[in-house]
């Protein structure tokens, strides 16, 4: 194949925010005629990047090239009349104006200083009939389905100008024959000459669609591949950072020793979750937990993880299965119940909802144990010193003291606190989403020891961890998932880095 | 004791300072304003005017607090103040003779009943129905008068029941009787916010409603009682207005109330974000409102101009309160120490 001149190629891309270096020095080509996705874990610079292309972000150095002439879109609209058409995440149409209404919003043909209605339908049944659907555009948005709401967006953007069009997770809120009908349309697209950016945190959509793969991880540039050069299992191990070699198959001893004592028999089950799912969210999956054990959640981002997490601890209602702890039927409706039951539960999203920035250290640690007591049990404040000292001592919180704003600590140290609040209630299940995200080093290593700790005392913990390493140095037996499905269990000698990519890869 | 530290650092001392430099104003520049007399056993005088009719919006501002608190309001307070009347005054009846229909006692639980429900009402629509707080509030904020009407069929009913208008009208001990029950109130609230777990769920809440509720707080019902709460005192309240004025008029009592009461809030210094909340705050809030109000016709400004005038005071006091205002001030007076 000839190397053709791209598209839109952008060079050596930096984007800097206040404390992160959200791009560095980033390469990107696109082709015409080609579907590209972006893959990456969080935090990898993707929506960065795409936010430079679309004049959200203007970068700070680097150069992007639209069919071989320098741009620098400083405004969306300046971007989309460049030829850059984008559907974000969210759908963000009004679901209750008509379908015309909805792909002419903000640039209704006018004629005799009115809308002309007639002219408006028959555009967009043109525009329609390009991806291959045939409605009624008189009727209102809301009347058809997601997927033909999708497309309705992506009509809305398209313009006979586009050269470019990205999809960001088009396909979250979709089931497979909508996929397959999205997917449809993405590909006679392409074959017009379109070249599409195309977002997705799903691996099987990814090698169904994408003729070439750019990868990213913690805002610099790992490489571009053309998809079928690039097995999926060298793709998780270039997301995750590694050459694949690099992983590590060494089954460490501590855990060893921990995963002998979990075989045991008689250690008590604390946990079983049978058959637990809710549609659109994770497929219905079978759990085990018991005393003194660490359960490791792997799995991509966006693989079904904190979805598992939130169903257990009754964030999100289950629509089938059941809970038992320690071996009796919970009815756990809402994180409420869940924590009378004897769960706690640190969110990965520490910002929105784990801590209290205005509250104190002190009210943020009691706060879980308050709720747990009743409103009329109250702890007096001399008590409620006594507790959060104590926790700020055993688990080295760096804080002037206990009556400071939980906002002047650092991340790690509100982590800790959050962690603090659910051992005040002294539960017998933690689940701990990601919480060594966005901490420096130190802090990460202390909160693993943390937790197998923990354990140690008998506590039953389910540790979610994009680091494939820290669930493999935690954990003594390992649920992995893909996209939203449980699809593994692991344990004994089978714990390893290698083994969960090998998980994940498997499959179809 | 309390040091100026602490005072400094409490959000109740802005709110104090304003209404210090209100009544040092009336001192100098309004004759008699800080006379008491003592008439038959009672002080009377424009102090203890400022406490007596401050004692519905005092109340108001009360429950109010704990519905700002959880960043929600209430503006059916005004028209549930109207329906609290309308109920006590159609179950005491307007016998000429003085007798009433119904035990006053009666009468009054009743009426307080009645609000309590209308503030579950609220409660049922923010909580369960998660109607956002102002429309919620404002379904009430319409039908509450039409309630209060139906109550009193359509009229002004007038009060001859002696015993009712001690509520509103009585003494003890000097001070006008609606004082004491304001200071019952206020202490009732603060000793069950800050002496039970209630205050810190509803601060919590308010923060953050989403970690409020993944740490085990039923954030529904903190948001039911709230509003709950604020009912029954927007309840109390229409029973000391139906009192003093021995009337209970659907259209008038207690109208334009709610916007007091969010302004008493919020000169309180509690935040319309929801959060921390100031109960002493708000009743003083209530008293600057209130002194501000009496102020302004002791001076004999029409009363169609007086809102404006009440307009300038509230957003000066409102600046005063503004921290970044404060400090962007502060930074002007140290530029010019520094150039001079």
């Amino acid at each position: 194949m000839t190397e053709e001149i791209p598209v839109l190629s952008m060079k050596r891309i930096t984007k800097v925010f206040p404390g992160v270096k959200a791009l560095s020095t980033v390469d990107f080509r696109l082709f015409k005629s080609e579907v590209h996705a972006i893959m990456g874990q969080n935090g990898a610079g993707k929506s960065t990047l795409v936010k430079v292309l679309t004049g959200v972000h203007q970068q700070d150095s680097g150069e992007i090239l639209l069919e071989g002439r320098p741009i620098r879109p400083d405004s969306p609209l300046a971007a989309r009349k460049l030829g850059i058409s984008t559907v974000y995440q969210e759908i963000n149409l009004c679901p209750n104006l008509s379908v015309a209404e909805n792909i002419f919003a903000g640039r209704q043909p006018i004629r005799f200083g009115r809308i002309d209605w007639k002219e408006m339908a028959r555009r967009s049944e043109e525009i329609l009939k390009r991806l291959n659907l045939v409605i009624d555009v008189t009727q209102i948005l809301s009347s058809y389905s997601i997927a033909i709401q999708q497309l309705v967006a992506i009509a809305r953007v398209l313009d006979i100008s586009s050269k470019i069009l990205i999809l960001d997770e088009p396909t979250s809120s979709l089931d497979e024959t909508e996929v397959e009908q999205l997917f449809k349309v993405i590909r006679s697209l392409r074959n017009e000459g379109l070249a599409i950016i195309f977002i997705t945190h799903f691996l099987d959509q990814t090698y169904q669609i994408a003729d070439r793969i750019t990868v990213l991880k913690n805002g610099e540039f790992v490489g571009e591949f053309r998809t079928e050069t690039l097995p999926k299992l060298d793709l998780i191990a270039k997301m995750l950072g590694k050459e694949l070699s690099e992983f590590s198959y060494a089954v460490e001893k501590d855990q060893r020793k921990r995963s002998l004592a979990s075989a045991d028999k008689d250690a008590k089950n604390v946990l079983t979750v049978k058959d637990l799912g809710l549609r659109g969210s994770i497929a219905p999956f079978d759990l085990h937990l018991s005393e003194g054990e660490v359960l490791g959640l792997a799995g991509l981002l966006g693989s079904g993880r904190t979805e598992m997490a939130r169903l257990i601890f009754g964030i999100d209602g289950a629509n089938q299965g059941e809970i038992q702890v320690k071996g009796k039927k919970a009815a756990i409706k809402s994180p409420q119940s869940a924590m009378m039951a004897g769960m706690g539960f640190c969110s990965e999203d520490r910002k929105n909802e784990g801590i209290f920035l205005d509250l104190t250290v002190r009210e943020n640690i009691i706060l879980a144990l308050q709720a747990k007591n009743g409103i009329f049990k109250y702890i007096t404040t001399r008590k409620q010193l006594e507790i959060a000292d104590e926790m700020i001592k055993s688990l080295a919180i760096m804080t002037p003291s206990a009556n400071n704003r939980a906002g002047q600590l650092s991340g790690g140290n509100q982590q800790k606190v959050m962690l603090a609040r659910w051992l005040a209630t002294s539960p017998i299940i933690l689940i701990l989403d990601e919480p060594t995200r966005g901490i420096d080093v130190g802090a990460k290593l202390e909160i693993m020891e943390l937790i197998l700790d923990l354990s140690r005392q008998g506590m039953g913990v389910i540790f979610i961890s994009s680091e494939f390493e820290e669930v493999v140095r935690c954990s003594s037996r390992i649920a992995v998932l893909r996209d939203k499905v449980k699809v593994a269990e692991l344990d004994g000698e089978n714990i390893s880095e290698a083994s969960i990519m090998h998980t994940i890869a498997g499959g179809n | 004791m309390i040091s100026w530290k602490s005072l400094r650092r409490s959000n109740i001392l802005w709110p104090l300072i304003a209404l210090g430099v209100l009544l040092l104003f009336n001192l100098f520049f309004t004759p008699h304003f800080f006379r008491l007399e003592i008439k038959e056993g009672h002080l009377f005088g424009n102090l203890i005017d400022i406490l007596k009719n401050g004692a519905p919006i005092m109340l108001l501002s009360i429950g109010m607090t704990l519905v700002i608190a959880t960043h929600g309001i209430d503006i059916s307070v005004g028209s549930v103040v109207a329906v609290s009347a309308g109920a006590v005054a159609i179950l005491i009846g307007g016998d000429l003779a003085g007798n009433p229909k119904y035990p006053i006692a009666v009468a009054m639980i009743a009426a307080l009943l009645v609000c309590t429900a209308a503030g579950m009402w609220n409660g049922m629509l923010v909580s369960r129905v998660r109607m956002q707080p102002i429309i919620a509030t404002l379904i009430l904020f319409v039908a509450g008068r039409g309630i209060a009407m139906l109550f009193t069929n359509s009229l002004q009913l007038w009060l001859y029941v002696k015993s009712f208008a001690i509520l509103g009208q009585g003494y003890v001990l000097g001070l006008p009787f609606d004082i004491y029950i304001v200071a019952f109130v206020l202490l009732f609230t603060y000793l069950f916010t800050r002496r039970t777990a209630v205050g810190m769920f509803i601060e919590a809440v308010g923060i953050n409603p989403t970690a409020a509720r993944l740490s085990g707080i039923n954030a529904n019902n903190i948001l039911f009682w709230v509003y709950t709460f604020s009912g029954l005192c927007a309840g109390i309240a229409g029973l000391i207005v139906c009192s003093t004025v021995m009337n209970a008029d659907g259209n008038n009592a207690g109208r334009l109330f709610e916007l007091d009461a969010i302004l008493a809030v919020v000169l309180g210094g509690t935040s319309l974000n929801g959060g921390k909340f100031y109960l002493f705050g708000s009743v003083v809030g209530a008293l600057i409102i209130q002194t501000l109000t009496t102020t302004i016709y002791a001076f004999g400004v029409p009363a169609d101009v007086a809102p404006v005038v009440k307009a300038f005071v509230v957003w000066a006091v409102c600046l005063l309160q503004s921290q970044r205002f404060r400090s962007r001030i502060a930074r002007v007076f140290v530029r010019r120490e520094a150039s001079a």
